[in-house]
């Protein structure tokens, strides 16, 4: 075991674990921060997608001892109350189905809008295309990706 | 704008919901059994425990309506539409509206499973029923007050109008008063065309704590010194435990216990990072405990019970040998698929804890009174002594009404002694058994020398299903001579029902067969389906099961939105049939893109009786659209020697964003009662895109998964 500090979500938080834990487990287990999801936990379906220093990044197979300083930024993070265009946009296109999978579709457009906030369709597709989502809403996600840019300011 | 009350959830819901500021609180069974209507509820018999009702609707003073919805809810979006059933009636101000999901209440909620898309066509009447009853409550009310008739009141948003004089009244500020008053013994619903609410897209009421990550699903239950497990189950069906080296194993950091039970070895820790590299490296031995099953048996198995003799006989109608026998022209064809996991994406879990006399159960299933029952049988403590906390799912596809994974929590628990969550990995989620289970048909159709279907037959073969085949659908009914029937082969396999149970294939198999048909009799597809329902109108053979003109009804809508047969530069394909109880027709369209076929468009049309989210509605028909499509192009379970071959998302594909065609969605309007849309969606979807793929390529698929057919073998 071994004490980590980490920067999530603009707060320092510890973790006393052993360095092989992926973040999505610190996250989940240690910090109670459970809005990063486990689908695959091989780096397949990006349920567990979170921000690294901006990128979006698999906490599944993520070493907690890699992370460091870097910032990280988690769903909880997003917005305090759901206010950041991409959660606005979701809920606006009424995207969930199930939900599970939506926090890391969110984490991916958001990344992507960030450096990219006008995207192209094929942008989009682009980006979007390692998130699974079983439900099956990825016409929904890709109007809201679509909406979403346009209330980035 | 929702929560999840716990256990005795009636008493909470009852002090949260009227009687803290006073108001109104009907009582009301949404199940159809016709005991009783919608009471007036008073606090004396309520406490007195005299009630039984199972939902629940209250008006507080400051106009917050609550309502209980007592279904899981597994993304079928109940947990909106419910409520939207109830607040049409009413008249309510949507945005005053709280939605409250109800704990395992069995005496209470008499269909309290979520499957066999049931949940809105049994609750229809009885929800509007409710909302008509408080509305003409509050009415009464207003009208005592005001001193008017009731006849010259009308509502609006929550509010009771009185046009001629201009005065407003409030619910909120009338709950008290109509709380006083008995309830009527029959109350008016609305007019369909008066609709407000009903049939509009309205946004999931639980968005906010999904898009903002809250704890709603069951893999985010942490509770106080709950510990973590994780089951290593047999690596390969036909086997048991032999024996386990646990030692190694126990002295891993964080690892507290390793139990075994069931041919199960379960390891427990503190956390899941520690519990899952325990349980990989745990050392078992295994032998044989029945027929290692490749999939290479199964072709031979179904080979060989294909021309079994003696089969069941599920449908017979005329004399089919004679008009084999007279034919001018006969098609025969095999179709065949493989196993399937549901996948959710949220994989199995539970969390149980087993007391000395009690047990409290919290997670994700379909059926909650089946998983109590499943836990009083193990512990031995009985039912009432066991709460059940119902949380969201993330996805369950039919894999949620097994109750394994909740006895798995529960037999931890009880070993050691402690509250537990279960876990599955994606790997024990694709390995660890309850399949949809591959089948074969095989279909044969006698035309005479017009190209009239004058014989038809079907044999399935199935694995642990029973009766493969629904030998009542179409084209049952509509055909002089006909046979159905099926075979089975027992499977050490485990199997379950999955999205649509049996029809998710047997309608692509069928459909396809019947673009073969309508090939050979040099007809049109879609004329040759309206030209055997025609048929059965006019001359039914036998039973008919289905509703013809609610068939034709789809059939015509999907075509003309398609532009069916007036399109250049693409080819199309048709699909249509009915399941549970609604009626989906689809057409498929695809171009060739330098000699590829590529999936640019599926239309569907729906039948489903009354709309009631279209938000809700509209995704169900997509999503199952994408779930048919992603399922019959890539899902592939293989087995060697008992052991699925595929463990994770890298070897088991699912079907993502840039290989979903463009999803046009119709609904006939046709003003019957709602008759469900969970399942009816997928089933259509894979005939509708192969019969295109014929058109295009003269390829005709027959077997699932296509990505390993041509025209696409080869193609990533
Ligand atoms: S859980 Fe990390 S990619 Fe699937
Ligand atoms: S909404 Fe269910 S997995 Fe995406």
């Amino acid at each position: 075991m071994a004490q980590y500090k980490l920067q999530i979500n603009g707060r320092t938080y510890q973790a006393d674990v052993e360095p092989d834990t992926p973040l999505l487990w610190v996250l989940r287990d240690n910090l109670g921060l459970v809005g990063t999801k486990y689908g695959c936990g091989i780096a397949q379906c990006g349920a567990c997608t979170v921000h690294i220093n901006g990128e979006a990044t698999r906490s599944c197979v993520l070493p907690v001892s890699a992370v460091a300083a870097s910032k990280i930024t988690t769903v909880e993070g997003l917005s305090e109350k759901g206010t950041h265009p991409v959660q606005v946009a979701w809920d606006e296109v009424d995207v969930a189905q199930c939900g599970y999978c939506q926090a890391g579709q969110m984490m991916t457009a958001a990344a992507l809008l960030k450096k990219n906030p006008k995207p192209s369709a094929a942008e989009i597709d682009a980006a979007m295309n390692g998130n699974i989502c079983r439900c099956g809403t990825y016409h929904r996600i890709r109007e809201a990706v679509k909406l979403a840019s346009t209330k980035m300011s | 704008m929702s929560s999840t009350i716990n256990n005795n959830s009636r008493r909470n819901f009852l002090k949260v919901g009227a009687f803290a500021g006073g108001g109104l609180l009907l009582g009301f069974n949404w199940s159809t059994a016709e005991a009783a209507g919608t009471a007036v509820l008073n606090g004396t018999s309520v406490a007195a425990g005299g009630v039984e009702f199972n939902s629940y609707l209250s008006i507080a003073a400051d106009g917050v309506i609550t309502i209980l919805s007592p279904n899981p809810e597994i993304g079928q979006n109940i947990k909106t539409s419910f409520p939207m059933i109830v607040a049409e009636e009413l008249d309510a101000d949507w945005s005053k509206i709280k939605v409250v999901q109800a704990a395992l209440d069995n005496k209470k909620f008499e269909r309290q499973l979520t499957g066999g898309s049931g949940a809105v066509p049994h609750s229809w009447k009885r929800l509007r029923n409710a909302g008509a009853t408080a509305r003409h409550l509050l009415v009464e009310a207003a009208a005592n007050r005001l001193k008017v008739p009731a006849s010259s009141l009308t509502t609006d948003k929550g509010m009771v109008i009185h046009a001629a004089s201009g005065k407003k009244i409030s619910y909120g500020d009338l709950a008290v008063d109509a709380s006083k008053l008995p309830a009527p013994a029959e109350v008016k619903l609305k007019d369909r065309k008066d609709f407000k609410l009903i049939g509009k897209a309205v946004r999931n009421v639980d968005n906010k704590e999904i898009l903002t990550g809250k704890p709603l699903y069951g893999l985010d239950v942490y509770r106080e010194g709950m510990l973590i497990a994780m089951i290593q189950r047999p690596k390969a069906f036909g086997l048991k435990l032999k024996s386990v080296d646990t030692a190694a194993v126990k002295a891993m950091p964080g690892i507290v216990d390793v139990v075994t039970f069931n041919n199960n070895v379960a390891v427990v820790g503190k956390s899941t990072w520690q519990v899952k590299k325990a349980k990989d490296a745990l050392k078992i031995e295994y032998e044989k405990d029945g027929n290692l099953e490749s999939t290479s048996d199964h072709d031979r198995i179904f080979q060989e019970l294909l021309n079994k003799p003696d089969a069941t006989v599920r449908r017979k109608d005329g004399d089919v040998e004679a008009a084999f026998k007279n034919a001018a022209k006969v098609i025969k064809s095999e179709y065949q698929c493989p196993f399937l996991p549901h996948s959710p994406l949220e994989p199995m879990n539970f969390f149980a804890h087993v007391k000395e006399d009690s047990v409290e159960l919290i997670g994700p299933t379909q059926t909650p009174d089946q998983a109590r029952n499943a836990a009083s049988k193990i512990t031995g403590i009985p039912a009432e002594k066991i709460t059940l906390e119902l949380t969201r799912m993330g996805g369950a596809f039919g894999r949620r009404l097994m109750a394994d994974f909740v006895s798995e929590a529960v037999e931890v628990s009880k070993l050691v002694k402690a509250p537990v969550k279960l876990m599955w990995t994606r790997e024990d989620d694709l390995t660890g058994g309850y399949y949809r289970p591959a089948v074969r048909y095989r279909f044969e159709a006698a035309l005479d020398t017009k190209g009239n279907l004058i014989g038809y037959k079907l044999r399935g073969v199935g694995m642990n299903t029973g009766n493969s085949t629904r030998e009542n659908n179409f084209p049952s009914g509509a055909v002089d001579n006909l046979l159905i029937d099926s075979v089975e082969h027992k499977s050490p396999i485990s199997t379950a029902p999955w999205r649509a149970p049996i029809t998710n294939f047997l309608a692509f198999a069928e459909q396809s067969f019947l673009d073969e048909v309508a090939q050979a009799a040099g007809k049109d597809p879609v004329q040759f389906r309206l030209e055997l329902l025609d048929k059965a109108k006019k001359a039914p053979v036998g039973d008919i099961k289905y509703d013809i003109d609610r068939m034709k009804g789809v059939i015509n809508l999907a075509a003309e939105k398609a532009g069916w047969g007036k399109k250049k530069g693409v080819y199309q394909g048709f699909s249509v049939y009915f399941s549970h109880a609604s009626y989906v027709a689809q057409v498929g369209e695809v171009a060739l893109v330098k000699g590829k076929p590529v999936l640019k468009k599926v239309y569907a049309a729906g039948d489903c009786g009354q709309v009631v989210n279209l938000s809700g509605a509209r995704q169900q028909v997509m999503g199952g659209i994408v779930d048919g499509i992603g399922h019959a192009m890539f899902g592939n379970l293989t087995f060697k020697e008992g052991a699925p071959q595929q463990n994770n998302f890298h070897n088991y594909r699912l079907i993502r964003l840039t290989e979903v065609p463009e999803v046009e969605v119709h609904f006939v309007d046709n003003g019957i009662d709602p008759t469900g849309l969970g399942e009816p969606a997928l089933p259509p979807t894979g005939a509708a895109v192969a019969n295109a793929i014929f058109k295009a390529t003269k390829k005709r698929l027959r077997n699932q998964p296509f990505i390993e057919q041509e025209p696409f073998k080869g193609v990533s």
